[in-house]
């Protein structure tokens, strides 16, 4: 493992010790699982709109860099000015440009998961501009200066009492009270004195509409439709894998995407960003800019196995369905992405050095890929980037570097063992007559039996068995 | 495959005879599961051939990104099963090793025909007993409350949701109360057990509770992995509730 390497078993442990943390986590995602269930209760209708949902993404990354050429032409028609940065810090440079030419000091943003992967609220920092998360989920985690736990809900980690005392300490006017009705509205007079005087909006970006050159924006607060209307310059930022061909490809994956999320069958708000504030209306900004970022996601596309990551609507289902993420939360992934699809999207997006452990958080059951409703194959992406860990190569940044030559005798060893009948029933017999002779102490088994018993060898194979007992053989 | 990714299965025709695949976790940890599974089929009037040149189908290896060892391995299985009789295996996960990955794992390769149709033809074992058999069981122990915990690859990847409560249903004198949570994953994951023991040590901890919770006196399940996993938690826990192989459990209660 490198020294750069993110240590995942490291922080899921700790998180696994919380207990307060742990039974948060069971609640919420119990509760979204149940809620989810009688959303897609109707089994053909599920098939149907996944099936549909998923071609709608497909589609559209088949044929990716016209759709987005496309894209750019009609969102520049339309005036919205588009940027293309390969890398967060040409992002992050260009936002920073921006905000420079009009004189920024603040800025308010709905939520963005992008502008998460890009560090952005730090880098804004460091160069005195205050950047103020205004969806109520991400304004609790930064109020808590701490990282989102979930894609769809950060605070997720976070029970209402821990939410009450962190507005009672950091929010001056806060009377203490758990009440949830009062504490969202003291968030929202917080926020709304922010929203105007504040200089740019940053937003993220649900799909983009190549046809139209549309953004297209799902929330529920109206917070995002805030940022993107009250200050005088709108700035979306977006993954390049997030355009769709047409607006009809949108209404579908709005209700996949809604309906896994948070069960519900629609948002309050679907904001169709089309241009900047004409002549003679009322409100809007005068400028939108577009930033669209690469960051690795073009390294993705080339590979058609991997590319299927690309479809992705960063729904958050997956997450609420992983028996690992569950358990250990958001947090134990460092991750802007975490749970399923951050274990498949972080090692592509910073190389397997670094994120080499993430496709192992996982036990390949496979609840990720039965409700994702654009039909990735989590799992077998999972185990391409296992192998790919272990073997030098150039489809993914960092082949090779989990590589350990003691491991991999110990496979050779397996292999030869098991794919030679007199070697593996020679062995096999040894097993069952000494094996169970092994101290606890082995490493392996010492793991094992922390919380549990030893597995016991039976006294004979059921190759022995069946040849004492006459079963045929070929 | 179908459109959830699990594994369709045509329908076929009772026949005279089939092989068994014994998986190396049954072969070495429960040999009496096995033996139960045959005699299950025996007593269908089919007739069963257990190759004793099978060793194991790969899984291990695949799972933890050596896939030449993986291909190694299984290839040397297609020798032991040839002609057209379908592939019993007692155990979802190498059932849907073999099925759904082998395909995956011999592509390009110049015997990639020949994995297909010997993947083609495996049967997840109460699977086989139900949609096949189409066997009756009559029950003849005493009563007793059990519950059942599903196989996270039996039913994703075979696709096996309803025959294994079919099969304990038929039982008189048993009792099956649900998990709360049957579906989810016990934590064996393969090598994810060891890997990361502590995750693992909270999700088969989140499966005992549940299993105390139906009051059951035994947990029944299809998978070696998940009951290895399931009982040694329970064993190492010093809970009364034991951990059974369907197979075997469904030989003790109907003789023989
Ligand atoms: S991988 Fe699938 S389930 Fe997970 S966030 Fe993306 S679309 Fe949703």
């Amino acid at each position: 493992m490198g020294e750069t390497s993110i240590n995942f078993a490291k922080a899921s442990s700790a998180a696994l010790q919380d207990q307060q943390l742990r039974g948060n986590f069971r609640r919420a995602m119990d509760g979204l699982m149940s809620k989810r269930a009688v959303q897609f209760a109707d089994t053909a209708e599920w098939n149907g709109v996944r099936t549909l949902g998923a071609s709608v993404r497909l589609r559209a990354l088949s044929k990716l860099p016209e759709l987005l050429e496309k894209l750019e032409a009609n969102c520049t028609k339309n005036g919205i000015q588009v940027h293309w940065a390969s890398t967060i810090d040409e992002a992050n440079a260009i936002v920073l440009s921006i905000m420079q030419r009009v004189n920024a000091k603040l800025v308010v943003k709905g939520k963005s998961m992008v502008s998460e992967e890009m560090h952005l609220n730090a880098f804004l920092e460091k160069h005195g501009i205050e950047s103020l998360e205004s969806d109520l989920g991400e304004y609790i985690v930064q109020l808590d200066e701490a990282m989102p736990s979930h894609i769809i809900m950060p605070a997720i980690h976070m029970n209402t009492k821990q939410i009450a005392h962190l507005f009672k300490q950091k929010i001056k006017e806060a009377e203490y009270t758990e009440d949830v009705a009062q504490l969202t509205d003291l968030a929202r007079r917080v926020l709304r004195k922010k929203f105007a005087t504040a200089d740019v909006g940053i937003s993220g970006v649900n799909m983009a509409v190549a046809e139209t050159g549309t953004l297209c924006l799902v929330e529920n607060e109206g917070n995002g439709r805030m940022s993107t209307t009250v200050p005088p310059v709108h700035i979306a930022v977006m993954g390049l894998e997030k355009v769709v061909e047409k607006l009809e490809d949108v209404p579908p994956v709005i209700s996949l995407l809604t309906r896994s999320a948070t069960a519900q069958p629609i948002t309050t708000y679907v904001n169709m960003i089309s241009s900047p504030r004409k002549e003679g209306e009322k409100d809007g900004p005068n400028e939108i800019h577009l930033v669209i970022l690469d960051n690795g996601r073009s390294g993705i596309y080339a590979d058609e196995e991997l590319r299927n990551t690309l479809r992705c609507i960063r729904c958050g289902a997956c997450m609420n369905h992983c028996p690992v993420y569950t358990k250990v939360g958001g947090h134990a992934y460092q991750a802007p992405y975490p749970g399923p699809i951050g274990s498949i999207l972080m090692p592509q997006v910073e190389g397997l050095e670094k994120r080499g452990e993430l496709p192992h958080a996982c036990t390949m059951c496979n609840a990720c890929v039965e409700i994702c409703p654009v039909k990735i194959p989590i799992v077998e992406i999972m185990g391409r980037l296992r192998s790919e860990a272990v073997h030098p190569g150039d489809a993914v940044r960092g082949a090779g570097s989990h590589a350990s030559k003691a491991e991999a005798m110990v496979w050779k060893g397996w292999s030869m063992t098991y794919a030679s009948p007199l070697a593996y029933q020679f062995a096999t017999a040894l097993l069952a007559k000494l094996g169970n002779a092994a101290p606890t102490s082995l490493p392996l088994l010492k793991e094992w039996t922390n919380v549990r018993a030893k597995p016991r060898f039976a006294n004979r194979t059921l190759h022995a068995l069946a040849r004492e007992k006459g079963i045929p053989d070929v | 495959m179908t459109h959830d990714g699990t594994i369709s299965r045509p329908e076929i025709e009772r026949p005279e005879s089939v092989y068994f695949f014994g998986t190396c976790l049954v072969d070495l940890f429960y040999p009496e599961a096995g033996m139960a599974g045959m005699e299950l089929l025996k007593r269908q009037g089919v007739r069963v051939v257990f190759p004793q040149g099978q060793s194991c189908c790969g899984q291990p290896a695949y799972n933890s990104g050596y896939r030449e060892e993986a291909l190694k391995v299984a290839r040397a299985q297609l020798d032991y099963f040839p002609g057209d009789w379908p592939i019993v295996v007692p155990s979802g996960s190498c059932a849907g090793m073999m099925s759904k990955h082998w395909p995956d794992l011999f592509k390009g390769e110049p015997d990639e025909a020949r994995a297909r149709q010997v993947a083609s033809r495996v049967w997840e074992l109460t699977q086989f007993l139900v949609q096949v058999l189409k066997v009756k069981f009559e029950d003849q122990g005493p009563p007793v409350k059990i519950t059942w915990h599903a196989s996270c690859h039996a039913q994703r990847e075979m696709g096996v949701t309803d025959e294994p409560k079919a099969l304990l249903r038929q039982l008189a004198n048993v009792e099956l109360v649900e998990l709360q949570r049957e579906k989810e994953c016990c934590g064996f994951g393969g090598t994810f057990a060891v890997r990361h023991p502590e995750i693992s040590a909270a999700m088969v901890g989140d499966k005992v509770a549940d299993i105390e919770n139906t009051g059951a006196k035994a947990v029944v399940s299809g998978d070696c992995g998940c009951l290895m996993n399931i009982s040694g938690a329970l064993e190492g826990g010093k809970k009364p509730v034991r951990g059974v192989h369907i197979a075997q459990f469904l030989k003790e209660r109907t003789h023989g």
